[in-house]
């Protein structure tokens, strides 16, 4: 479980450095604060780490959505213990210089911030055990270094480039998630432990190529490997400390990591060793030879990054064990002097204001110290002996001899090396020489630079010191992080190798000699080099990329503009003919053949069934009729409600025919301040276009209906029929799961109610509406008194409907009714005497506040809810007992009629909330006429 | 008997999904209200249709009682959707001034 806490980690420490900005803490806490958690991970990775030297795996597994196979599973191995290490000990190296690096002015807070949300994902992409779970840290790897290339937001330099890499990577990362799905498809399972045991199944399945197509498209984004290697030098942008981060040890080394932690299941066919060596030497040549050109600092270290990132790949692709040890070793040796050279070029940027090679030179004399830092750096860079880059190019040479893949065409490898061994020589040659000798500065911002504050140089002597200590005695400092790394990579026992200085006159030696000796040769003719190269034609994937990304943007956003044209009525339509578009496609006569028995047909259902279809086609074909189609819908819900009754649902019906008394008073009221013609506007073409959509449709909806009614289906209400009377005490078993079964749902359903009353109540507020004052014939609206007749009749009604409705709400447990059907019934009751005595009568009798109502019947239901919880049951568990009433008998008390009471209440205050208010509105409109 | 109901469903959505695409707000809640009913009804013949079965045990053979319940919070729900889109087309009315579901006003565009 350590492992989980320790990837936690980060994230949590990404909240403190905001934080302590918040506070105003000092710039030196700020960094402390953003140290600590990487610091306190690094300490609870001790424990694990020795674990994993004794040749274990650690695990550590919390189940997260077991049915899609996604669980949070972290492994610790050799390899992801070599990466935590380089992560978290080279990010808190990156924190203490950017401490210094950062100037007073900037948000350090959130920087320090997204540091860390990125070290977490790069942690998580490490140790994750699990396909699914590594993607997603991959993509958050994306996300984050997104954030950190442009955290100078306000550089249009620093927003394109990280635009770049985000779509970039991004898109390398959807390739992955594709990949990793079909390793899952092939493996049956999305632990990474299975994945890496079932190496021969994924590489003899079929989908083998197009699982390496789409996992190397995620690699090769990332690691910023031919063809897609344009993005990298643009990320430059970002803070130096940024890139020292990015750039050596984690996100282009994520790529490179995946190599080696699918190289199991992966590697060993010709397929990859074509597919990625050949990548990889392409990469290699070209950021070697484009690195010597570059006169930016950080963009030769950038394409020297490509490079030397080719060459792990080279590496991985070379399909020998031995192979696979170098790419290890190359990947710790190329961390640490390229951590240390970036953070050099930041200090020079620093102190000098420039980054241009042709300005910063002679630096020697103004900063010997960070010169020798620099120097030994970028040796280790160029593979010169005692210094850990010549170890493992060494290796690299040994390796490309010894593969016989091309046949006669093998010599084709180790002239690629040794070519770009030249130029790696070249530019590094060029780091040292051109800044720190080659005359004297030239027209520098910042005159004269001198030596970076003492700590800001401590992260760079650290680094040296391991790029000198590995080079110097490899077999004390490096051979066991680097056995266990690699046997973790290869999953299983290491071949013989053997790390020293000196191997003997060997061929490899001779290649590293050709190398030294031809990149001091090609250095000594740069200028004449440069001048060829200022003649080539300038491609810059900057303006290629932008150009590409606009017209794309371009062309979406016209077609989006044809389709959001600001119409809703033509978004209904579109959506409604995508409806009939798979009606159309997918309903077929075959649904028509159920066997199910079918019921006879008796004349008055006929009739009303009948009445139905003419009222509905009478309320559309009159809708404009306002009063007309109100009256026809009307006759339509009460057929519905007559259909419910036949087809044995008293309950709904009971419910159908209240809602329909209230939907007809809303309608009344609403058509008080519309017009109560809608004009004729629709011309005959979309009339016509309508009626298609209307006929596929409810055709289509019909046929669906019918195949399903004749059909015979499993119903899962066997168990609610069966406990209805001995776990829920009722009989009515609708009721029963209303307010017990499905109980919880309910509490939904009525809290939504509860919502769409608020709502209308805020909507009608301040809402100014003037009816006409006349019909549409021009004839004033009557201004009689409320009529007498209505008046006398519906007061006695009250009491009696109110009678009722406690009678249906009493036995509603057991026979048709209950609270949500009593609440309606009420309602109808309440608002006849609005409608027959007027707002203000009634407001004179009852609070005109219906508010508290909803609040009470909500916190009932709420109340008896949670008191289950008292009792120890689960939420809305509820209990029912039997009592005895003189003259009434037995019935039943169950606490789900405690939560109906609350159901009851609910309805009635939201009823009479929409209701009332709407009312209101009204009765507002016609004093202000009377006072006009 | 289930052809009946069929053709009713049937008639009930077409002629909702006619009104929903009318162009002034009222037909619009009509079309709605009449598409809620089509929509309501479908739900409930999911249990199958039956006659003089209701769902309450004791007394024979009972209907499916869960498509009943889903329908019976459905048409509650239902009438709490209508009122607030008649108060959203009352509200828009006052707004804009017009009744138009794209908020245009009278004098201009095709309905």
């Amino acid at each position: 479980m350590t492992l989980a806490i320790l990837v936690l980690l980060p994230f949590l420490g990404a909240v403190l450095p905001p934080l302590a900005e918040r506070l105003g803490a000092s710039r030196t806490v700020l960094s402390l604060s953003a140290a600590l958690m990487p610091a306190l991970a690094l300490v609870l990775l001790i424990g694990p780490a020795g674990a994993v030297f004794d040749g274990q795996t650690v695990h550590a597994l919390v189940p997260w959505v077991p049915s899609l196979g996604l669980e949070l599973a972290f492994r610790l191995d050799g390899l992801a213990l070599l990466f935590a290490l380089l992560v978290l000990g080279i990010g808190l190296l990156v924190i203490l210089y950017a401490r210094y690096y950062l100037s007073a002015k900037e948000k350090a807070g959130r920087f320090f911030a997204f540091l860390l949300l990125f070290m977490g994902a790069m942690l998580g992409v490490v140790t994750s055990d699990n396909l699914l779970l590594l993607v997603l840290f991959w993509e958050l790897t994306s996300l984050s270094s997104f954030l950190l290339i442009g955290f100078w937001s306000h550089q249009s330099t620093a927003r394109k480039g990280a635009r770049m890499a985000m779509t970039i990577t991004g898109m390398g990362g959807l390739a992955l998630l594709a990949g990793v799905l079909l390793i899952g498809q092939v493996v049956g399972s999305y632990s990474l432990g299975d994945a890496l045991a079932s190496g021969d199944a994924i590489r003899a399945s079929g989908l083998y190529p197009l699982i390496l197509g789409l996992v190397l498209l995620g690699i090769f984004t990332k690691s910023a490997q031919f063809p897609f290697h344009f993005w990298l030098p643009h990320a430059m942008a970002a803070p130096t400390p940024v890139s020292a981060y990015l750039h050596s040890a984690t996100m282009v080394k994520a790529g490179v990591f995946l190599l080696a932690r699918f190289y199991p299941m992966l590697a060993g066919t010709d397929l990859w060793f074509d597919v990625v060596s050949l990548a990889g030497m392409i990469t290699l040549l070209w950021g070697a030879a484009a690195a010597l050109f570059q006169h930016d600092l950080k963009g030769l270290l950038a394409y020297s990054t490509i490079s030397h990132l080719g060459l792990i790949t080279l590496l991985f692709g070379l399909n020998t064990e031995l192979a696979a040890v170098a790419a290890v070793f190359h990947i710790i040796n190329h961390a640490t002097f390229k951590a240390s050279l970036f953070m050099a070029a930041g200090i020079i940027d620093h102190e000098t204001g420039t980054r241009d090679m042709r300005r910063i030179n002679g630096l020697w004399k103004y900063m010997p110290y960070t010169a020798v830092l620099a120097m030994v750096a970028s040796a280790a860079m160029a593979g010169v002996p005692l210094l850990n880059g010549f170890l493992s190019k060494e290796m690299f040479f040994a390796e490309t001899l010894e593969s016989g893949r091309l046949g006669a065409m093998s010599w084709v490898l180790p002239l690629g090396a040794t070519l770009g061994g030249v130029f790696s020589v070249a530019y590094s040659a060029r780091f040292i020489h051109d800044v720190f000798f080659n005359g004297e500065p030239v027209n520098l911002p910042k005159f004269p630079p001198h030596e970076p504050p003492r700590y800001m140089k401590v992260p760079v002597e650290i680094l040296v010191a391991l790029c000198v200590a590995v080079g110097v005695l490899p077999s004390i400092t490096v051979s066991g992080l680097l056995a266990v790394a690699a046997s973790a990579t290869l999953g299983g026992d290491l071949p013989a190798y053997h790390l020293s200085i000196w191997h003997g006159f060997n061929l490899p030696l001779l290649m590293s000699v050709v190398a030294l000796l031809g990149g001091v040769a090609v250095y000594s003719q740069r200028n004449w080099l440069f001048r060829q190269y200022e003649r080539l034609p300038e491609i810059n994937a900057n303006l290629i990329f932008e150009g590409r990304m606009q017209r794309l943007v371009r062309a979406a956003s016209a077609l989006s503009d044809t389709l959001r044209n600001g119409s809703l009525q033509s978004y209904a339509a579109w959506l409604l003919a995508l409806v009939a578009l798979v009606l159309l496609v997918y309903l077929s006569p075959a649904v028509l053949d159920g066997q199910r028995q079918l019921l006879p047909l008796d004349g008055v259902s006929l009739l009303a069934g009948a009445m139905l279809v003419v009222a509905a086609l009478i309320t559309a074909i009159l809708h404009r009729h306002r009063m007309t189609a109100i009256m026809s819908l009307s006759a339509v819900g009460l057929v519905v409600s007559l259909a419910f009754v036949r087809l044995s649902a008293p309950d709904l019906a009971l419910t159908q025919l209240s809602v329909e008394i209230v939907t007809l008073l809303l309608l009344m009221l609403a058509m008080y301040f519309l017009p109560v013609r809608t004009q004729m506007e629709s011309g005959w073409p979309r009339v016509l276009r309508d009626m298609v959509l209307a006929v596929v449709i409810g055709g289509g909806v019909g046929v669906m209906a019918f195949a399903m009614m004749t059909s015979d289906f499993q119903s899962i209400s066997g168990y609610f029929l069966d406990n209805a009377k001995s776990g829920g005490g009722g009989t009515n078993v609708v009721n029963v799961i209303l307010v017990d079964f499905r109980g919880f749902d309910t509490f939904g359903e009525i809290t939504v109610l509860g919502i769409a009353a608020l709502g209308i109540y805020a909507l009608l507020r301040d809402l100014d509406l003037r009816s006409a004052s006349s019909d549409s014939l021009g004839r004033p609206w009557a201004r009689d008194a409320h009529p007498l007749v209505l008046v006398t009749i519906s007061r006695p009604l009250l009491p009696l409907a109110l009678l009722i409705s406690v009678y249906i709400f009493l036995r509603g447990h057991n026979l048709p009714g209950g609270g949500f059907i009593a609440g309606l019934i009420t309602s109808v009751a309440l608002l006849l005497q609005y409608v027959a005595s007027g707002v203000a009568w009634v407001h004179r009798r009852l609070p005109g506040d219906y508010h508290p109502v909803v609040a009470v019947g909500l916190l009932l239901a709420g109340i008896t809810g949670v008191a289950s919880w008292f009792f120890g049951h689960p939420f809305l568990t509820s209990t029912f007992d039997y009592l005895y009433w003189p003259l009434v008998g037995k019935f039943e008390v169950a606490s789900a009629m405690l939560f109906d009471i609350g159901v009851f209440l609910t309805v009635v205050g939201a009823t009479l909330l929409m209701l009332a208010n709407l009312g209101k509105l009204s009765m507002l409109d016609d004093k202000a006429k009377e006072g006009a | 008997m289930e052809a009946l109901v069929a053709v009713m469903i049937a008639v009930l959505v077409g002629t909702g999904v006619y009104l929903v695409l009318r162009a002034r707000t009222f037909p619009v809640i009509l079309g709605i209200t009449l598409l809620s009913y089509g929509v309501n009804l479908f739900v409930f013949i999911s249990g199958r249709l039956a006659v003089n079965q209701p769902a309450i045990v004791g007394n024979g053979p009972a209907s499916d009682p869960l498509p009943q319940a889903l329908v019976l919070t459905a048409i509650v729900i239902g009438f709490a959707m209508t009122a607030f889109l008649v108060v959203l087309a009352l509200r828009g009315q006052g707004e804009t001034g017009t009744d138009h579901v794209d908020g245009k006003r009278d004098d201009g565009g095709e309905g």
